[in-house]
């Protein structure tokens, strides 16, 4: 079998970077930073949904068909969130300019 | 193999071959391949609703902060380690059956239901407050708010009709976390399935195709989680 076995260290070492990450979140979400909030919560779930897909999931070994696979799925959800929210984010705008109001 | 007829043409193979795959390594080449378009069909399940959550959060800002601070952080921030445990665990119980390790295939097996079942018990704790408070959309929701701070009294006056959006807020909270948890309901009741094939012995290190496979689920189902804690449980932290 030419499976790749990943030593048991490198999935504790995962297992802390995420337990870190969620206390970060956490700490982070406290402190006022505007906007910024959502950015500094999202970049640290992506970066621990990453971890998780990398090593857990083991992505990182796994065919370019499936990472193929895989990265459409993410694809398609960044075009139905995207898209939508592009539509939402701009409709009060066009509004305004309706003529006559 | 001389009492069964019907295989026989086919030749020996290795027991867990189905006769259609040449090798076990093609075999689980197919297998990995298919659990990954089922996750992305949940991908884009839980996607339309972190979508509607966007969008109506997008609406009602205020609501979404104030209704978020009901919401129970360090009981979701154990359930977030919990979660996170249990996908250690899984991992494991793969990594056991990649060395031959048949009773850690077991164990981490029956360590992940265990994990997974604790989650569960401590959502329904979160779920019973919720109900006592009377935070679920439905005949008896109400929601008002009643820190007097100032700062927290200017949010709440923003909105004309806190209330009723802040129900939208905990009907997708409990869409959310409810479908979340019907996934791991399904993956324990695989799980207990897995455990008992391992004690049988069906799983090696030639072998282990639905440890992996329902792996990827159980990892994914954490992925989920990963995004759901900071969206519905710390929106409104800074704030409280």
């Amino acid at each position: 079998m030419a499976e790749h076995v990943t030593s048991r260290k490198v999935y504790f070492l995962v297992f802390a970077a995420l337990l870190v990450l969620t206390g970060l979140t956490v700490v982070a979400a406290k402190a006022d930073l505007g906007a910024f909030n959502d950015v500094v919560a999202l970049t640290i779930a992506v970066t621990k949904a990453m971890l998780v897909l990398l090593f857990f999931m083991h992505v990182r070994h796994s065919t370019r068909m499936t990472v193929l696979t895989a990265l459409a799925g993410f694809f398609w959800l960044a075009i139905l969130l995207g898209l939508t929210l592009a539509d939402y984010a701009s409709r009060g705008q066009i509004l305004l300019h309706v003529p006559g109001k | 193999m001389a009492s069964e007829p019907l295989v026989e043409p086919h030749g020996e193979h290795h027991r867990d071959l189905a006769h259609q795959f040449d090798s076990l390594d093609q075999q689980k080449e197919s297998s990995t391949l298919g659990t990954w378009l089922f996750l992305v069909t949940e991908i884009m399940f839980f996607g339309g609703l972190f979508l509607a959550y966007t969008v109506y959060r997008r609406m009602y800002p205020e609501a979404f902060l104030l209704a978020s601070n009901t919401l129970n952080v360090t009981l979701g921030g154990i359930n977030t380690a919990v979660l996170i445990g249990s996908s250690l665990t899984m991992v494991l119980a793969v990594w056991s059956a990649q060395v031959n390790w048949r009773k850690g295939i077991v164990l981490f097996l029956l360590l992940t239901i265990g994990l997974g079942t604790t989650f569960l018990v401590i959502k329904g704790f979160e779920y019973h407050d919720k109900f006592v408070e009377h935070h679920v959309p439905g005949p008896s929701f109400h929601f008002a708010e009643e820190n007097p701070s100032p700062h927290i009294q200017k949010i709440a006056a923003q909105d004309k009709d806190l209330g009723r959006h802040a129900s939208i807020f905990f009907s997708l909270y409990f869409i959310m976390t409810g479908l979340h948890a019907t996934h791991m309901i399904v993956g324990i009741g695989i799980l207990v399935v897995l455990a008992l094939m391992a004690r049988k012995g069906k799983f090696d290190a030639e072998y282990h195709n639905p440890l992996e496979m329902t792996g990827l689920y159980w990892h994914f189902v954490d992925i989920v989680w990963i995004f759901l804690f900071p969206l519905l449980y710390l929106l409104g932290a800074h704030a409280r």
